[in-house]
Order: structure tokens, then C-alpha cells, then sequence
């Protein structure tokens, strides 16, 4: 148990996702505002990537980008590109997923008057009540 | 050019994402969710990892934050102060239940920037020294992203398209 708690200061990049993560993870959850759930989420994306690139990281290594293209290549001196590669994908594809969450919001408070969870649960039962009465009548 | 300010950066990281969180004002928070962002782009450009910095910088500081501050203008300005609920029970217990298995489970990753990582000497070192013979790049992430990947780049795109047209479909005035 001592010896996760000194490895957990050894990792100040595991430490910094894990609070990020769960914070941005415990926003979503709770708040009622829908624009504040997506900041949420959108935490929790970016805390997950960085964690990605942290672990790309290497002592003494510079970017990958290829210094000399006639000597032989020391794969130790370069940054781990893979990781990279795969977050530069999942950052762009979560701007456009959050892009569609916000087009969502717009959506739902253009119907509904309100971003609050709250209030669009009550607003819903409204018009379902008043549906059922026009309902009844015919 | 690794570990000598890596603990003032992270502290910034985490101040702007804690102002993201508690501002009451929506607007605030969106602002300090830019700030976040790019103090992100400076970290990552400090791991080494430049072209998802230039991506960050662009596309999630940029545009991410354009894209709230629209729906933030197109949604009422009275809508933006927000009430807090309090915690349920189970949110109090699940989370920090949560936090201390993910930290317990710190001892079993690789040391930050440990040259002989698992992820670092399995299959990358390949990329990294056969890359210029296969494509002539001299940018290694730029010859798995548009060469060895190529596929799944076009796929990226096939997302985005989507995301798109999803977007221009819900925001239709006349639906």
C-alpha cells in the first residue's frame, strides 16, 4: 500500500489523468445542465488522450521527426509516434461528436425552452398531458 | 527538453480544468475550457508530441471552443447561471471508490518517460527506423497517419462527414 502511494507521486502524468478523468466522469453524472455535461465530456476525452501521449514520452528522446535521412536511425532519440498518431485521429473525431452534442442542446432547447435536465423532464410531462387530454376529447 | 517544468505545467492543466468545473457562469466556464485546451497543446508539445500540439491548438482550443460559445449564444443568456444539486449517496461513494482502484493501480504502469516502456520497444522502434526507406518522410507521425494508416484516416473522415451532416440535419430551422 506504501508502495502505491510513492509510485502514484512518481506519475505525476497517471495522477493528473486520474483526476481529470473522474472529475469531468463525476460532472456528467451529476450536473443538470446539458452544456455542462458535454464540458464534462469533454474533459474526460482530452484527460484520456493525454494519458495516451504521456506514455509516449521517452528521457532524453525529441519530437519524431527524423533529423538526419542519410545516417542510420537511433529509435531511442525519437518520441514513440504511435501514440500520436492514434490520438490525432481521437481529437478530431471528439470535437465532431461533441459538435453533434452541442447541435443536440441547440435542438432540444429550441423545443423545450431550457438546457436544465429538470426543467425538460417537466416540460415533457406537459405536453405529453396535454397530447392525452387532446387525446381523450376526440 | 523532458522533466525540468513538468509539475508547474501539470498544476496549470488542472487549475483551468478545476475553473472549467466550479465557475457557476457557463460562459466563464467555456473560456477557461479554451484556456485548458491550449495549456493542453503546451504540454503535449513538451512530451514531444508536436503535430498533436498543432491539432489541440486547432482543432480542440479553436474550434471546440467556437462551437460552445455558438450553442452558448444561440440558447438564452438567462439559461447560463446554474444551480448545483447536491451529491446523491451513490455518486459519493462509487467515485471515490473509483479513484483509489485507478491510483492503486498506478504501481503496475511503466515509469513517465522510461526509454524501455512496453510501448516503446515493442513495435514503434520499427516504424521509427523503416519509415524514411517505405515513404521518404522524414515525419514519422505523418507517414503512419497518411501512408501505413491511410485507411483509417479516410475513416476519421467518414466520421466527420457524418458529424456533419448530423449537425447541419438537427439544426434545420424548417423541420
Amino acid at each position: 500500500m506504501v508502495d502505491a502511494f510513492f509510485a502514484v507521486f512518481q506519475r505525476p502524468n497517471y495522477l493528473t489523468f486520474v483526476v481529470i478523468f473522474l472529475w469531468g466522469f463525476y460532472i456528467m453524472v451529476t450536473r443538470y445542465n446539458l452544456v455542462k455535461k458535454l464540458i464534462g465530456m469533454y474533459l474526460v476525452q482530452t484527460s484520456v488522450i493525454y494519458f495516451l501521449v504521456s506514455i509516449s514520452a521517452k528521457k532524453g528522446a525529441t519530437v519524431p521527426v527524423l533529423l538526419s535521412t542519410t545516417e542510420p536511425v537511433q529509435a531511442a532519440s525519437y518520441a514513440n509516434p504511435l501514440p500520436h498518431v492514434l490520438t490525432l485521429t481521437a481529437i478530431v473525431v471528439g470535437v465532431a461528436t461533441t459538435g453533434v452534442g452541442l447541435a443536440l442542446c441547440a435542438a432540444i432547447y429550441r423545443k423545450y425552452g431550457s438546457l436544465d435536465e429538470q426543467k425538460i423532464l417537466e416540460r415533457m410531462e406537459e405536453i405529453e398531458a396535454l397530447t392525452n387530454k387532446k387525446f381523450l376529447k376526440d | 527538453m523532458i522533466f525540468s517544468f513538468e509539475i508547474p505545467l501539470l498544476l496549470l492543466l488542472l487549475v483551468t480544468a478545476a475553473g472549467a468545473i466550479l465557475v457557476k457562469d457557463l460562459m466563464s466556464a467555456v473560456l477557461l475550457l479554451g484556456s485548458y485546451s491550449f495549456f493542453l497543446s503546451l504540454v503535449w508539445a513538451w512530451l514531444g508530441a508536436v503535430d498533436v500540439a498543432f491539432v489541440e491548438a486547432v482543432v480542440g482550443a479553436g474550434l471546440g471552443t467556437v462551437l460552445f460559445l455558438l450553442t452558448l449564444f444561440g440558447t438564452a443568456p438567462k439559461d447560463t447561471r446554474l444551480r448545483r444539486p447536491p451529491p446523491s449517496l451513490a455518486t459519493l461513494i462509487v467515485f471515490p471508490l473509483l479513484g483509489v482502484l485507478l491510483l492503486y493501480a498506478a504501481d503496475d504502469l511503466p515509469e513517465f518517460g522510461n526509454p524501455k516502456s512496453p510501448a516503446s520497444v515493442h513495435i514503434s522502434p520499427t516504424y521509427i527506423e523503416q519509415s524514411y526507406q517505405d515513404t521518404r518522410t522524414p515525419n514519422v507521425v505523418t507517414a503512419v497517419l497518411m501512408d501505413y494508416r491511410s485507411l483509417d484516416t479516410m475513416g476519421e473522415t467518414v466520421v466527420i462527414f457524418t458529424a456533419g451532416i448530423a449537425c447541419a440535419l438537427l439544426l434545420r430551422r424548417n423541420s
